[in-house]
């Protein structure tokens, strides 16, 4: 069976969601952190729904109905969503106010929209769908377990035309615990040139990104979904190297299929030597993207990514500002995603040309 | 894939406020002895006025069981506890030769230890012990125990809050038919926290007294904690054991409210499209079911839709039905886990679990709970309920396999 990716809708620190070209004006950010750019909400959320939703709410009811508008599609037969972090900013409110408040009158609402499946959830309620509904939770593979769910689903043929999407929100308070634990560059930066500065920690970023998923042939779909794989804590660049060539064997594929492989660097010297030492083996023939400049880093950047190569797969072309190194002619027919996550969660995709 | 394949249950892991074991759960089910009672270990203003269910151990004592350090989240302590039963109960021969995963569910993460670290970071956000917050997000508790078991084939975390391990389980069940994994650990962990018990009470849907599940007079939930888990196993693994498998995960469904973030909706909507659907997929008739282990969390809303969707599928024959909250409290996240175990138990030794406190049947309800325990019941086909907020939804069925 044949998987593919309907439609898809992303909001991210760049001008993704709505008429823009396809990443040919990049947004510059100076810093370590990366906000979404919020579109205008009332187009897709009534104006009292929208006053109680956090911005997580906001940016995955959003990206879920224009994905399903695009895509032609009213009622999706599932919603799986995938977030590390979940609703942060309600948990973090309701939290303090038990703190400052001593356990004493407090307001429900924030703990009501606290809960990880709150934006699957309210996706189903707007929708008054009453199919699968499903939410991932695992730090760097949260994207890639609902992936996985929903390529299953279809397999299983339990359901079709499946909303599946990734998203996490930064809040002031996690930036500033992301940062004490190290994760981001300790002078500020600007993200056009995050690979140039080779020191450690990466900025921070956050989006939403979803996808509608069938099995349908149709004009309208952007490429199909191939394949996905997560690995975890994989051990060596040979185990690495390993894991990534049996991924393409099994999906009947050599290295030298690939058209372009989008990696995952952050530009935290720490982390991207893996990358740098697979382009100069495995990769150093194969064309090479980035994406993390753009959208900055959080556990489900990955669907961002996804997005990036379902769209230079239907728009037949590689984005200046994604190219690493690039020579490729012709349109991109097959792309590798290859993302780790701190080094502990990999993943790798596979979006091919239809 | 072979989607008819089935998936068999070889061992079983739990703890809750009624015991650290399976064992002792199957003792205090006979003895009918509830866990609720005043709250002694979580440093709460709420002492002595809500009733909670705790597993009676504390930190200290749950890492001397676990090998874990005691200023780990109580979250992981507990799922370490279940999970390693399971699996040593499981005594798959040869697993490393299988390859194995750990599906866990949970509603809150590390939130116990982010409750220390923010009670410093929000009056100086350069302070807070990082070491309390590091492990905050619900994946951590998972790659916590994972590690410990040596599992690192696959591990993922679902958090669709108390409908959460439910789905662990029947992922965990995908995942094999997928022919993605041979062996999955699956269920899910939740720790009482000031959070959650803060956040029920908002909801003002906690009873000050022990619940009293479908009683026409039931006046809430008591929040409980604990952590249960299956190992699930293929056909192929199965004929491997060099026992029997308890029985087989038959049937799931996950089917979505739509009605309201939190409340359900009057005529159990979602309810009755997931006991459906499992019993359409276990390929069983509702006359076949031979107990249901109940969601019956003991609020007016939840008993009442969830009657009503009973009724809807199974009148006029009610099979025998018990809510196990009324004796381990609503262990959130972890209850589709934990009640799952009680389902596997109730087919290997033909049990039917009495629904404690139980005096006035529902008006709205031609039926009401099993109050007293029975053995020697010919149990072949249990459904589990397990229905949450944002709509969420999960009925599984287990059948044996004796026939």
């Amino acid at each position: 069976m044949k998987i593919y990716i309907r439609s898809s809708t992303c909001i991210s620190p760049q001008n993704t969601f709505g008429n823009h070209n396809f990443l040919t004006e990049v947004v510059e950010y100076n810093g370590t952190r990366l906000n979404a750019i919020e579109p205008d909400y009332k187009e897709f959320v009534d104006a009292k729904l929208l006053r109680r939703m956090s911005h997580i709410i906001k940016m995955g009811v959003a990206a879920s109905m224009d994905c399903l508008k695009k895509g032609n599609v009213e009622m999706p037969g599932a919603i799986i969503t995938g977030t590390a972090y979940g609703c942060l900013e309600d948990t973090i409110t309701f939290l303090s106010r038990i703190i400052e408040q001593d356990e004493e009158m407090l307001p429900p609402t924030a703990f009501i929209q606290s809960t990880h499946n709150t934006v699957a959830a309210q996706i189903a309620l707007m929708l008054k769908c009453h199919g699968y509904n499903n939410t991932f939770v695992h730090k760097g593979i949260s994207f890639e377990s609902a992936l996985l769910d929903a390529m299953m689903l279809l397999k299983e043929n339990e359901a079709d035309n499946i909303l599946v999407g990734g998203a996490d929100e930064m809040t002031d308070a996690s930036f500033t615990i992301l940062s004490r634990l190290g994760l981001y560059k300790r002078w500020p930066v600007s993200n056009l040139n995050l690979y140039a500065t080779k020191t450690r920690g990466t900025m921070g970023g956050e989006g939403s990104a979803f996808f509608l998923l069938s099995d349908k042939t149709s004009e309208k779909n952007l490429a199909e979904l191939t394949g996905i794989r997560t690995l975890y804590k994989p051990g060596t660049l040979k185990d690495i190297e390993k894991k990534v060539i049996l991924f393409l064997a099994e999906n009947a594929l050599k290295m030298d299929d690939i058209d372009i492989v989008i990696t995952g660097k952050s530009g935290d010297t720490a982390h991207d030597d893996i990358y740098e030492q697979l382009n100069h083996s495995l990769f150093n023939k194969t064309n090479l993207a980035n994406y993390k400049h753009l959208c900055g880093e959080y556990p489900t950047s990955s669907a961002f990514a996804l997005w990036l190569a379902a769209n230079m797969i239907k728009n037949g072309m590689v984005p200046d500002a994604v190219v690493e190194r690039c020579v490729l002619k012709t349109t991109p027919k097959r792309i590798l995603i290859y993302n780790h996550y701190q080094k502990i969660y990999h993943s790798l995709m596979l979006v091919s040309a239809i | 894939m072979d989607m008819s394949s089935s998936v068999y249950i070889a061992g079983l892991g739990v703890i809750s406020a009624i015991g650290n074991n399976v064992a002792e759960h199957l003792s205090a089910f006979e003895r009918e002895k509830a866990g609720m009672g005043d709250i002694s270990i979580l440093d709460t203003i709420h002492r002595r006025k809500l009733p909670v269910a705790e597993v009676k151990l504390d930190n200290k004592q749950l890492a001397a069981i676990t090998g874990l350090p005691d200023d780990m989240s109580r979250t992981a302590l507990l799922s370490l506890v279940a999970a390693r039963e399971a699996l040593t109960d499981a005594a798959i021969p040869n697993r490393e030769s299988f390859r194995t995963g750990f599906v866990s569910a949970n509603t809150v993460g590390g939130m116990d230890r982010s409750e220390h670290f923010f009670v410093d970071f929000i009056e100086d956000d350069s302070k807070g012990k990082l070491r309390n917050v590091y492990d905050h997000e619900c994946g951590s508790m998972t790659q916590i125990v994972a590690d410990q078991l040596g599992i690192t084939d696959f591990l993922t975390t679902i958090s669709t809050a108390c409908s959460s391990s439910a789905n662990a389980i029947f992922y965990g069940a995908r995942l094999i038919k997928n022919d993605v994994l041979d062996v999955v650990i699956a269920g899910g962990t939740d720790a009482l926290t000031k959070f959650t018990l803060n956040g029920f009470n908002t909801l003002m849907i906690l009873d000050k007294a022990f619940c009293k599940p479908f009683d026409e007079h039931r006046e809430g939930l008591n929040l409980g904690e604990g952590a249960g888990y299956l190992v699930l196993i293929s056909d192929r693994v199965a004929k491997t054991l060099n026992k029997r498998p308890y029985c087989k995960l038959s049937g799931y469904n996950n089917s979505n409210d739509a009605y309201h973030q939190t409340a359900s909706s009057p005529d159990g909507t979602g309810s009755y499209l997931a006991m459906k659907g499992a019993l359409e997929k276990s390929d069983l008739k509702p006359a076949d079911i031979d107990y249901i282990n109940l969601h019956g969390t003991g609020t007016p809303n939840n008993d009442s839709a969830e009657g009503t969707a009973i009724k809807r599928i199974f009148d006029p024959e009610y099979p025998p039905m018990s809510s196990t909250k009324s004796f381990t409290g609503h262990t959130l996240g972890a209850s589709g886990g934990i009640e799952a175990v009680f389902s596997v138990l109730a087919i290997k030794h033909g049990l039917i679990y009495p629904n404690l406190r139980f005096e006035t049947q529902m008006n709205e309800l031609p039926f009401g709970p099993e109050k007293r325990f029975l053995k020697d019941q010919k149990i072949n086909h249990v459904m589990s309920n397990s229905f949450g907020f944002g709509g969420n939804c999960t009925s599984l069925i287990f059948s044996g396999t004796s026939k």
